[in-house]
């Protein structure tokens, strides 16, 4: 016989090696060798947390007592896991595109990150699961009360509460050790779902073993099996069938609104893709779950003693055939189912406790909030670590209230109609844009309320908490009131009584609140984001980027994500904005990432509420709202914008180029006049040079030599001077400072005096108009003959024609007066005719060596004197055209 | 021609794709309209249908929309890998309940 010390020597074995499997995945998963942690067996394998201890040990109880009943369990998540694609799906995709922490959760962040209703949900989520876990407790206190039955070295103790009480204590401490080693539950819990894909494995193998062990073994084949099975109790089908297809709802619906299948299916889920195995392979498992529960159950009512519990039955017929082995078997499935539930329900539980309880009550006496020094990371730690002991001691009391004596079945089916009252508005949010917040809460109150009345109190049996009274009466004799016959409808099943009452009133008070409330900007835009997941999976603006100072937001976000990741994080965007250094700007998108990162340490509401404790609060406004209705026309506006700018780029980058490019030809001028000086310079200053060293070293020169010598030096002095009166006069003029000496004078008198100035020795034949010339001026006289004398001499000097000749024409029209010289000679090529009036521009081997200034002056003094002179083409020689402005003209002529 | 031949192709891939789709979402219905047939049964300690029949039509039905959807799902994957998937169609809800 087995005894009782081995037995508990297994079972810690096991948790070892359960414990050493999780350690390892992690630290696989932390070097990144999650590819086969992260395969969709295992997550199949990890979906299977459904079968607890209920299906292990309650479904052959089930069946012992209400025959194919127990199958309506798994035929309704098999159906939809079969139907992925209605709904399963989506609930993924939405869970992981805006990580979503719990079934808590993702109702909150449906509808507009409200906190009240994910209070709501958790309460509700912890009440309904508690009688689950009562159930685990139960059983394996009832299997271990199985094994020490058999085993006489040891009296086990009356009282099976102290060994809940130990079980609940284990199961409490293996949770924190494995659940709570990593706060951002959108990490992963590689190691948990390690372990859990591991006892799925046990559950499943002890649970065929003893169906094969009892088909084969004992019952001697299929075909007598059957036999035995239509000859049993059970060999024919009674089945109420408002039960049957009651039930078939019921736990479909409670697949989908378990926090723990919540868990494994969506926060856990490593890879969308991985669906597409577990909605076969799931089925499958369950099937093969359900497969040997029938023949266990006939055969253990025909073997086992009336009175036995068929919740044992699993456990008791290989005791009974002397079969300890595959007993042991047995019990580590057993337990398998009850810890693997407790170990996923518990750490789901805690973390939607920690993260819409705990964190927002903490962040209000903390008044300051996020901006408290310290890791607010141990807060959360603790608080989930609390609330595993939390859920468990809750557990252990509604096993100590209820006695511990129901059918397990019977408890679960509590558990499930509780936490089925999610459904509606689970389902209003996926796909009812039309869902509010205010219809969530109502629905889930109404349903909660009826659930608590007509099931969960009933539940502890009559008088343990609703009198007996109560329950045959109703309260204060109101009949129509009484918990299992609402309305004085009698005769319906209770649980399904139950359920049709509360998800009734659930649904309609959900939909009519809803249609008649009006949602919050917040709530339309989480509800179109959820309800058309699949067309953009991105979120919406929801913060006014800008205020928020980022270096609060990076102290308030390394207290949560931790410090490495947190830095991280904010380098990455930094890096994205073409930003140095650590902090970004606050941008709308960048509020929005870090608000998803965080939540999925501390939950959307608590995330959104510390984001905007810094930013000082997100606004919707009507704007965004159409902003995100029409990203199109955003996009557009958007891009003209950047047209805009860019043109205003173009034209900038045009004008600069201008400026380089007049600032280079100012450089080369510069340099070509200062060569130019150098040289003109150099030339006098060479003979002037020469000439006097010989009249110094040179002895016996004839008087007459000395003077011819000493006049070159004269001549060539005197021409660096006029050079040098030349530059001066030109910079004068160029920089504006000469001073104009205005006064009358007649047109001829100047031409006069500059004829004769230049033709004292005649050598040009000149030719005037002098009845024109009588025109009286007003304009710097001396100046304007300056420019005279040099077009003249100019004149004199260039005209190569035999016998030369000038013509001065002066010509008034429209109040402005023409002075045109032409002379007869060739003329100035045309592509000199540009560069003439340049300095030091000069045309052909000088005769008379000018520097090559005089057109310059003559253009600079034109110029103040604001008129022009030009060069006048095709006129039969060379002709200048001086233009006097009407404001030289005397007004009173 | 090649080119028009290749477009035709893939439309093809894409349309049959669809239609897996569709048998998948009709999959379920008709697996819970084969599991309520059982409602339709005799029922009674005497002369209700037998257990052993009741049990070779419930895993029966269960055992085909395992292999049903197995057989869906991964036909849709080798889809998926030859070409992308259609996703214009899946933001609908079940029919009867009210759309966006």
């Amino acid at each position: 016989m087995a005894s009782l010390n081995l037995l508990i020597g297994v079972c810690l074995v096991y948790v070892a090696v359960l414990f050493a499997v999780a350690f390892a995945a992690e630290r696989l998963a932390v070097r990144g060798n999650s590819h086969w942690l992260g395969s969709p067996l295992i997550y199949t394998l990890s979906l299977s947390i459904y079968c607890t201890a209920w299906t292990f040990y309650g479904a052959v109880g089930y069946a012992a007592r209400s025959g194919l009943e127990y199958l309506t369990i798994y035929i309704g998540p098999s159906l939809v896991m079969v139907g992925w694609l209605w709904g399963v799906r989506k609930m993924v995709r939405i869970g992981r595109s805006q990580r979503i922490t719990s079934i808590a959760d993702l109702l909150s962040s449906r509808y507009g990150k409200s906190n009240l209703l994910a209070i709501f949900v958790t309460v509700l989520a912890v009440i309904g699961t508690t009688p689950y876990i009562a159930l685990q407790l139960q059983s394996v206190t009832l299997s271990f009360a199985a094994f020490a039955a058999t085993d006489p070295s040891v009296a086990m103790p009356d009282d099976s509460n102290l060994t809940a009480l130990w079980v609940a204590a284990g199961l409490a401490f293996f949770t924190v050790l494995f659940g709570t080693r990593n706060l951002d539950a959108n990490e992963r819990h590689h190691g948990v779902v390690t372990a859990i894909a591991l006892e799925a494995v046990v559950k499943l193998v002890a649970l065929l073993a003893v169906g094969i062990f009892v088909v084969w073994g004992v019952g001697g084949g299929v075909a007598e099996t059957m036999a035995r099975i239509d000859a049993s109790s059970l060999g024919h089908w009674e089945m109420a069938s408002g039960r049957w297809s009651g039930l078939i709802f019921l736990s479909a619906a409670a697949f989908l609104c378990l926090p723990r299948m919540f868990q494994v299916l969506v926060v856990e889920n490593d890879d969308e893709s991985h669906l597409r195995t577990a909605v076969w392979a799931f089925p499958g498992y369950l099937m093969l779950m359900s497969l040997f529960v029938m023949p266990i159950a006939v055969t253990g009512l025909a073997m086992l003693p009336e009175g036995s519990n068929p919740d044992l039955f699993v456990l008791t017929v290989p005791l009974a055939e002397g079969r300890t082995g595959l007993a042991m078997l047995s019990f580590l499935g057993g337990f398998s189912s009850a810890t693997s539930m407790v170990i996923v329900a518990s750490i789901a539980l805690s973390t939607m406790v920690s993260n819409h309880v705990v964190m927002p009550i903490w962040l209000r006496i903390n008044g300051t909030g996020a901006m408290v020094s310290g890791d607010v990371r141990h807060v959360v730690m603790l608080a989930r670590r609390l609330s595993i002991v939390g859920v468990l001691l809750l557990g252990y009391l509604y096993y100590r209230v209820s006695g511990g004596g129901t059918a397990l079945a019977a408890i679960g089916l509590i558990s499930f109609s509780g936490v089925a009252q999610i459904l509606p508005a689970l389902l209003g949010g996926l796909f009812w844009r039309g869902a509010t917040r205010l219809g969530a809460l109502c629905g889930l109150a109404v349903g909660f309320a009826l659930w608590l009345w007509c099931l969960f109190l009933p539940s502890f049996g009559a008088d343990v908490i609703v009198p007996a009274r109560v329950l045959a009466e109703g309260p204060f004799g109101l009949a129509g009131l009484r918990p299992q016959a609402l309305f004085g409808i009698e005769g319906i099943d209770p649980l399904v009584h139950g359920v049709l009452w509360s998800m009734l009133f659930n649904a309609c008070t959900f939909f009519a609140v809803s249609t008649f409330t009006f949602p919050s900007p917040m709530e339309r835009l989480q509800g179109a984001q959820f309800v058309n997941v699949f067309a953009h999976s991105n979120t919406p603006r929801g913060w006014q980027g800008g205020v928020a100072q980022s270096e609060d937001l990076m102290i308030m976000s390394q207290r949560i994500l931790g410090a490495g990741q947190a830095q991280a994080l904010f380098r990455n965007a930094a890096q994205q904005q073409g930003l140095p250094g650590y902090l970004p700007e606050p941008t709308a998108e960048f509020l929005q990432l870090l608000e998803r990162e965080m939540s999925g340490s501390v939950g959307a509401a608590t995330a959104h509420a510390m984001v905007s404790q810094i930013v000082g609060g997100a606004s919707v406004s009507v704007e965004d709202l159409m902003a995100v209705a029409d990203e199109t026309a955003q996009m557009m506006e958007y891009s003209s914008q950047l047209e805009a700018k860019s043109d205003e780029l173009i034209r900038t980058a045009r004008q600069l180029r201008a400026a380089n490019e007049k600032l280079t030809q100012l450089s080369v001028q510069k340099d070509a006049f200062l060569s130019q000086i150098s040289h003109e310079l150099r030339t006098p200053m060479t003979s002037i040079r020469a000439f006097s060293e010989i009249l110094r070293d040179t002895d016996g020169l004839t008087v007459e030599e000395r003077g011819r010598y000493s006049s070159i030096i004269h001549d060539e002095a005197i021409r660096l001077t006029r050079l040098l009166d030349d530059l001066l006069d030109l910079s004068v003029l160029e920089n504006g400072q000469v001073s104009l000496n205005i006064r009358q004078g007649r047109l001829d008198e100047v031409l006069d005096r500059a004829v004769a100035a230049v033709l004292q020795g005649g050598g040009i034949a000149l030719r005037r108009d002098r009845a024109a010339e009588a025109i009286l001026l007003e304009t710097d006289i001396d100046r304007l003959s300056q420019v005279f004398i040099n077009l003249i001499a100019n004149a004199r000097k260039y005209c190569d024609a035999a016998q030369p000749s000038l013509t001065i024409a002066v010509r008034q029209r429209d109040r402005v007066v023409t002075v045109d010289f032409i002379d007869n000679g060739s003329g100035i090529a045309s592509d000199a005719q540009e560069v003439i009036f340049e300095k030091f521009s000069r045309i052909g081997e000088g005769k008379a060596g000018g520097a090559g200034l005089g057109l310059a002056i003559c253009r600079e003094i034109m110029t103040r004197l604001y008129g022009t002179v030009a060069y006048l083409p095709g006129q039969g020689g060379a002709a200048f055209r001086v233009t006097l402005p009407a404001r030289a003209l005397m007004a009173a002529q | 021609m090649a080119e028009t031949k290749g477009t035709v192709f893939l439309e093809r891939r894409s349309y049959r794709q669809r239609r897996l789709a569709d048998l998948a979402r009709a999959l379920p219905v008709v697996g819970l309209l084969l599991m309520l047939i059982p409602l339709l049964w005799t029922q009674g300690a005497e002369d209700g249908t037998r257990t052993s029949r009741a049990i070779y039509w419930i895993f029966g039905v269960w055992a085909v929309l395992v292999c049903a959807s197995g057989l869906l799902a991964r036909g849709a994957e080798r889809d998926e890998a030859a070409g992308p998937q259609p996703t214009r169609r899946e933001s609908g809800g079940p029919p009867g309940r009210p759309g966006p």
